[in-house]
């Protein structure tokens, strides 16, 4: 069965009965999703509902994985997927006692290695420099930025080796209005020119509108896989957080009233 | 895991030495205080000894081979440990990097870092303080290196079993202490009890320090110079190995 599904649909990432394990806890509960190729794809959910144990199973570093979950026609973790997938962790993961450029040189040698590749690194550095508006604080030592431009710093990283796929978790946390939204018109420019596919997980559901496709998430589980606009059609909301807080309380509502009948529910709303 | 990158590329271990010697130079006082400190030392213990020339050749002989062996061990265990607790290696490992290449980049730059560690307080020692070496200071220097990378390798694995900087450093006393007393440098080891003898003979630094010794006593190179660096050696690349399994690509 299997089988059959994993060559069904080419998502850039499709997911049957993932399950993952950390330690004692089920943290995510036998999902099924495909993301598809270069489209953005919102991951939204309360903290603590597993998004970042998805991104980190999608980029193939949580381990405990079972079920079925395929990135880019490779099971994920994959060696030929590293140099393709780019991933942002939610703690910007620099080296604070290097500047913008070094570590960007650094990341990139490690992708493009050799001194062959030099000219085309510069490029790439100077090219994810300017992506997140660090050109002039490029000679700057990382640990003496903020914290928004650490993490764009971080986001840096990942753009550099043109990722097919590019995995961030929450990055415009911390971030004001006006550097979220030139960020979002940055992932939106990937995704169109570039043909990027953008997994990004957030908290803040005004940007929820902004992706092309919603996997709203609770407790390890997925409550709606749907486009922002169905979404709010479907339950009549006005917002998609509306209508998240809505298919919450009926989920919970349903929970309340009898457990197997709602895990069941879960299972056919996807 | 079967799946793993090759082992080693040339061109990214010299870029990951590279960075971590960056990240160094950014750190003035740590690298003054990596070069100076053995000199001062060395200096000290040649006036401790002032009345007694035969015990400072002896026992500074011996420091020569500790000194890179504790100050890498202590700097690298703490540098990986930033590296794991700032998500820097969980990035590095989620990119095309062999675990080969993050370990040969570090012992490559500490290994820089101890040469030039060591050729101070080598050369401090011989031509200043009138260390008494029989053989060739240059052996010294190789024995020195050795030392640092078993340093680098032993500093890099305990790093894996401490989750902040307060338990790498405690990790020096309980991984190093006991090799500084059982490898005789307070006392020849054949005089220690017989269990106590039978432990230094395991014991990597004990090897390091009869290399020394070996190279102050003997104008060429004798057997046991020769089986000194290859136990020194054979236990930093057994050690390193031991901590390439300690990095994971997944976790929990």
């Amino acid at each position: 069965m299997m089988n059959s599904l994993r060559t069904a649909n080419a998502g850039a990432v499709e997911a049957r009965a993932l399950t993952v394990v950390r330690g004692e806890r089920t943290v995510l509960r036998g999902l099924g999703f495909t993301v598809g190729p270069g489209r953005i794809t919102g991951l939204l959910g309360p903290s603590g509902c597993g998004k970042s144990t998805l991104m980190r199973a999608v980029v193939g570093t949580q381990a405990g994985v079972t079920g079925t979950l395929d990135v880019l026609g490779h099971p994920a973790g994959h060696p030929s997927l590293r140099p393709r997938v780019g991933y942002v962790t939610q703690a910007p993961s620099v080296y604070t006692d290097l500047t913008v450029r070094q570590n960007l040189d650094y990341f990139a040698a490690v992708l493009r290695p050799g001194r062959r590749n030099r000219d085309s690194r510069e490029e790439a550095v100077t090219r994810a420099i300017g992506d997140v508006d660090l050109t002039s604080h490029a000679d700057a030592l990382a640990g003496r930025l903020s914290g928004g431009q650490l993490s764009r710093v971080s986001l840096a990283v990942a753009l550099l080796g043109t990722p097919e796929l590019l995995v961030l978790d929450e990055p415009t946390v911390g971030l004001d209005p006006v550097l979220r939204r030139d960020l979002w018109n940055l992932f939106h420019a990937l995704a169109a020119d570039r043909g990027t596919t953008i997994l990004v997980s957030s908290h803040v559901m005004d940007e929820a509108e902004r992706c092309h496709r919603l996997l709203l998430m609770r407790e390890g589980g997925i409550l709606a896989d749907d486009t922002p606009e169905a979404l709010r059609a479907r339950t009549g909301a006005a917002t998609v957080e509306e209508a998240f807080l809505h298919l919450v309380d009926e989920a919970a509502a349903e929970a309340a009233a009898d457990p197997a009948e709602a895990a069941a529910r879960q299972e056919t709303n996807r | 895991m079967s799946t793993d990158a090759p082992a080693l590329s040339p061109a990214r271990t010299l870029a990951t030495a590279g960075r971590v010697l960056r990240q160094l130079r950014h750190d003035p006082r740590t690298v003054a205080l990596l070069l100076i400190v053995p000199v001062v030392m060395i200096t000290l213990l040649r006036y401790v000894f002032d009345a007694d020339a035969g015990t400072f050749d002896a026992i500074g002989a011996s420091l020569l081979g500790i000194f890179p062996l504790i100050t890498m061990f202590l700097v690298t265990s703490i540098a990986t440990l930033r590296e794991r607790t700032s998500g820097t290696l969980e990035r590095l490992l989620a990119m095309p990097l062999g675990k080969g290449d993050l370990i040969a980049g570090y012992a490559l730059a500490f290994g820089a870092v101890a040469v030039a560690q060591s050729l101070l307080a080598t050369a401090m020692s011989v031509w200043v303080l009138g260390l008494d070496v029989v053989g060739s200071p240059w052996l010294l220097l190789l024995v020195a290196l050795l030392d640092a990378l078993l340093g680098t390798a032993l500093g890099l694995f305990v790093s894996a079993f401490a989750n902040s900087e307060f338990q790498a450093v405690q990790f020096m006393p309980a991984v190093i202490f006991p090799q500084l007393l059982l490898c005789g440098l307070f006392t020849p080891r054949d005089r220690m009890h017989p269990v106590l003898e039978t432990v230094s003979d395991v014991l990597p630094m004990s090897y390091a320090v009869d290399g020394m010794n070996q190279v102050l006593t003997h104008t060429g190179i004798t057997a046991d110079f020769y089986r000194d660096v290859l136990v020194v050696a054979g236990s930093a690349l057994l050690v390193l190995c031991l901590g390439a399994a300690t990095l994971r690509r997944r976790t929990t």
